[in-house]
């Protein structure tokens, strides 16, 4: 039943978001504009530059772009969520016996998905136009990795949207959280301890996606160590974990 | 079908609460075709979601087709149909995937629930329309298309709420025609909400008027209408007669509540076909020739003024502030 109902949601949003395929290439966008104009010069910046972490511009670059995919392709689903809430979808799904949990999922799912091919597309300009060199392992792993990470912040968003219910401050808090953890994840230039001042090494350890970050380029210069592996791994399904119990208690609370 | 006590509802919002319904009682037989009728802010909505688990009730106890609210909101779920104020389809997905996913939502197979869907389409006029976008609907095939989405599963009771608000006179009449259908040749069970009094009256077998969260007066049309004092008589006459016409209105025997506006006399007797005849002799006597002349029955509105010494029209427009939920 709760299968059934994960997939028929899952379904009916994949659905929606087929019929406007352009929103999967808006969200494309900003990375494959990074890719070209901001890529190239990380390649100079990467060999002439002490302190940066081993490996080439591209195996830099690229788990960064797609740590940024999904960053902002997920955070900002509860928009979706907002509009259905306001023409009385989510009302009319909830009245029917369908598992609270399945009308979750199945959004969360399709964000997940979504993510995924987009991630896909990137890996593959990367490959094919750039000089991207990594093993099937750090590929697969970072599909995996880039499916969490969406599930965890699908799930927070939607949990969010539902908790605000108010389609200006919900973009307002998005972007005051998500610009900082943005930056200190040290996603365009590593934040490492030969570049970053030591308070701000610091800070960007507090946050969790620089972890995540890490485990990718490890993955992508062929360092699959536990060393190198576990501390992201472990923050990775912390996170998750944390944010699919947000989402449902806040799916199941706002309802008899 | 419905049995309510002491249905109650607060809400809280930032700092300031709203007691929306405090304490209703509610006794809704299968078959009947219940109006609830009150003003903008009465309570309506918030009772209506209580009713089909929406939200949950601050005090009270409710049992809904034949299932304790509380404690088996999911049984409550299986049995009843709910077509929220507002819509609930999604804009940009087509009439027929709607359809599906709503019957197959409450469990029906996928042949099974193309075939409802087909079925419901011809039933509420929607038939050749499952491929449109639903955002390109009429307002009324969109209020007809909620409806349906409403009775996929065949529920015995379906709650509606304001069903044909915003909709133009056609649409409204036309959809009255399918709501009546829905009791009288499928034997559902129907509770719906209106601020229209025209509509309560032309629809319901029974009504319940509720104000400031609180059921203020219930009856069926008939019955209602009976509590108030009579009949209203206006007649119009020149200008100048008015003094001497409202005179004589005030002869006529059990005449209360006189009253001149403009050219115009207002009165209410107990039976206005016999004052009229009393009141034209009165006049013809003293030379007054009028030109206008109405009896009105009492309406709704007559009986909310009655009720809560304010009318239902003036109390929409005074409490404006409306949260929507
Ligand atoms: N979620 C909410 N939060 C705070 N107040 C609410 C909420 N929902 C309703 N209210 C308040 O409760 C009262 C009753 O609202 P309700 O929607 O039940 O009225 P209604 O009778 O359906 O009115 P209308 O005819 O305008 O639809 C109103 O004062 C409204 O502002
Ligand atoms: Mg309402």
């Amino acid at each position: 039943m709760f299968l059934r109902d994960t997939w028929l949601i899952f379904r009916r949003d994949m659905i929606l978001s087929l019929r406007n395929p352009a929103w999967i290439g808006i969200g494309l966008m900003q990375p494959v504009l990074y890719l070209f104009f901001f890529g190239p010069l990380l390649e100079r910046i990467t060999e002439s530059t002490p302190g940066f972490p081993p490996g080439t511009a591209w195996q830099i670059l690229t788990p960064a772009l797609i740590i940024q995919i999904a960053l902002f392709g997920s955070s900002f689903v509860g928009f979706g969520l907002l509009a259905d809430l306001r023409t009385g979808v989510v009302e009319r799904l909830r009245v029917t016996p369908a598992s609270r949990l399945a009308l979750l999922l199945g959004r969360v799912l399709r964000d997940a998905l979504q993510t995924i091919a987009q991630a896909v597309i990137i890996l593959v300009m990367a490959f094919t136009i750039f000089d991207l060199r990594a093993s099937a392992g750090a590929i697969a792993l970072t599909l995996v990795i880039v499916g969490l990470m969406s599930v965890t912040l699908a799930s927070c968003s939607y949990a969010l949207a539902l908790r605000l219910k108010n389609e200006e401050a919900f973009p307002a808090i998005l972007n005051t959280v998500l610009m900082p953890v943005l930056l200190l994840s040290g996603i365009f230039i590593p934040i490492t301890q030969g570049l970053a001042p030591a308070w701000l090494y610091e800070l960007s350890r507090w946050n969790p996606f620089t972890h995540v970050v890490d485990i990718e380029r490890a993955s992508f210069r062929g360092d699959f160590t536990t060393d190198a592996l576990l501390t992201g791994s472990l923050v990775l399904f912390a996170m998750t974990a944390l944010a699919l119990f947000w989402g449902v208690r806040t799916f199941q609370r706002e309802n008899a | 079908m419905i049995t309510a006590r002491g249905l109650a509802r607060t809400f809280t919002a930032r700092g300031r609460s709203v007691e929306a319904v405090r304490g209703v009682d509610l006794d809704v037989a299968a078959g009947e075709l219940v109006g609830f009728l009150g003003p903008n802010g009465a309570g309506k909505t918030t009772t209506l979601r209580m009713l089909t688990t929406l939200i949950r009730p601050t005090a009270g106890t409710a049992t809904v087709a034949g299932h304790d609210l509380a404690g088996d909101p999911l049984g409550v779920r299986r049995g009843i149909g709910y077509v929220a104020q507002g819509a609930g389809a999604t804009p940009n997905a087509k009439v027929g995937e709607e359809m599906e996913l709503q019957g197959r939502l409450y469990g029906l197979g996928k042949a099974e629930a193309r075939r409802r869907g087909v079925e419901l389409g011809e039933r509420l006029d929607l038939s050749g329309l499952s491929d449109r976008l639903v955002k390109t609907l009429s307002g009324g095939q969109r209020r007809r298309l909620d409806i349906a989405l409403g009775l996929v599963h065949d529920p015995k009771l379906v709650f509606l709420d304001e069903p044909t608000a915003a909709l133009d006179p056609q649409s409204r009449a036309n959809l009255w025609e399918h709501i009546r259908a829905l009791r009288d040749t499928h034997g559902t069970t129907v509770f719906l909400t209106t601020h229209y009094l025209d509509e309560a009256d032309a629809l319901c077998d029974r009504i319940l008027v509720i104000d400031h969260g609180r059921i203020v007066a219930e009856g069926t049309p008939a019955a209602l209408k009976a509590q108030v004092s009579g009949d209203l008589v206006a007649v119009s006459v020149v200008a100048d007669d008015v003094p001497r016409a409202a005179e004589i209105a005030r002869r006529v025997p059990q005449a209360t509540e006189v009253s001149t506006e403009g050219d115009a006399v207002r009165f209410r007797v107990p039976r206005g076909d016999q004052a009229l005849a009393e009141l034209l002799r009165g006049l013809d006597a003293a030379g007054i020739a009028t030109t206008s002349l109405q009896v009105h029955s009492p309406t709704l509105d007559d009986v909310f003024l009655t009720l809560t010494g304010r009318s239902l029209r003036d109390a929409d427009q005074t409490e404006a502030e409306h949260v929507p939920a």
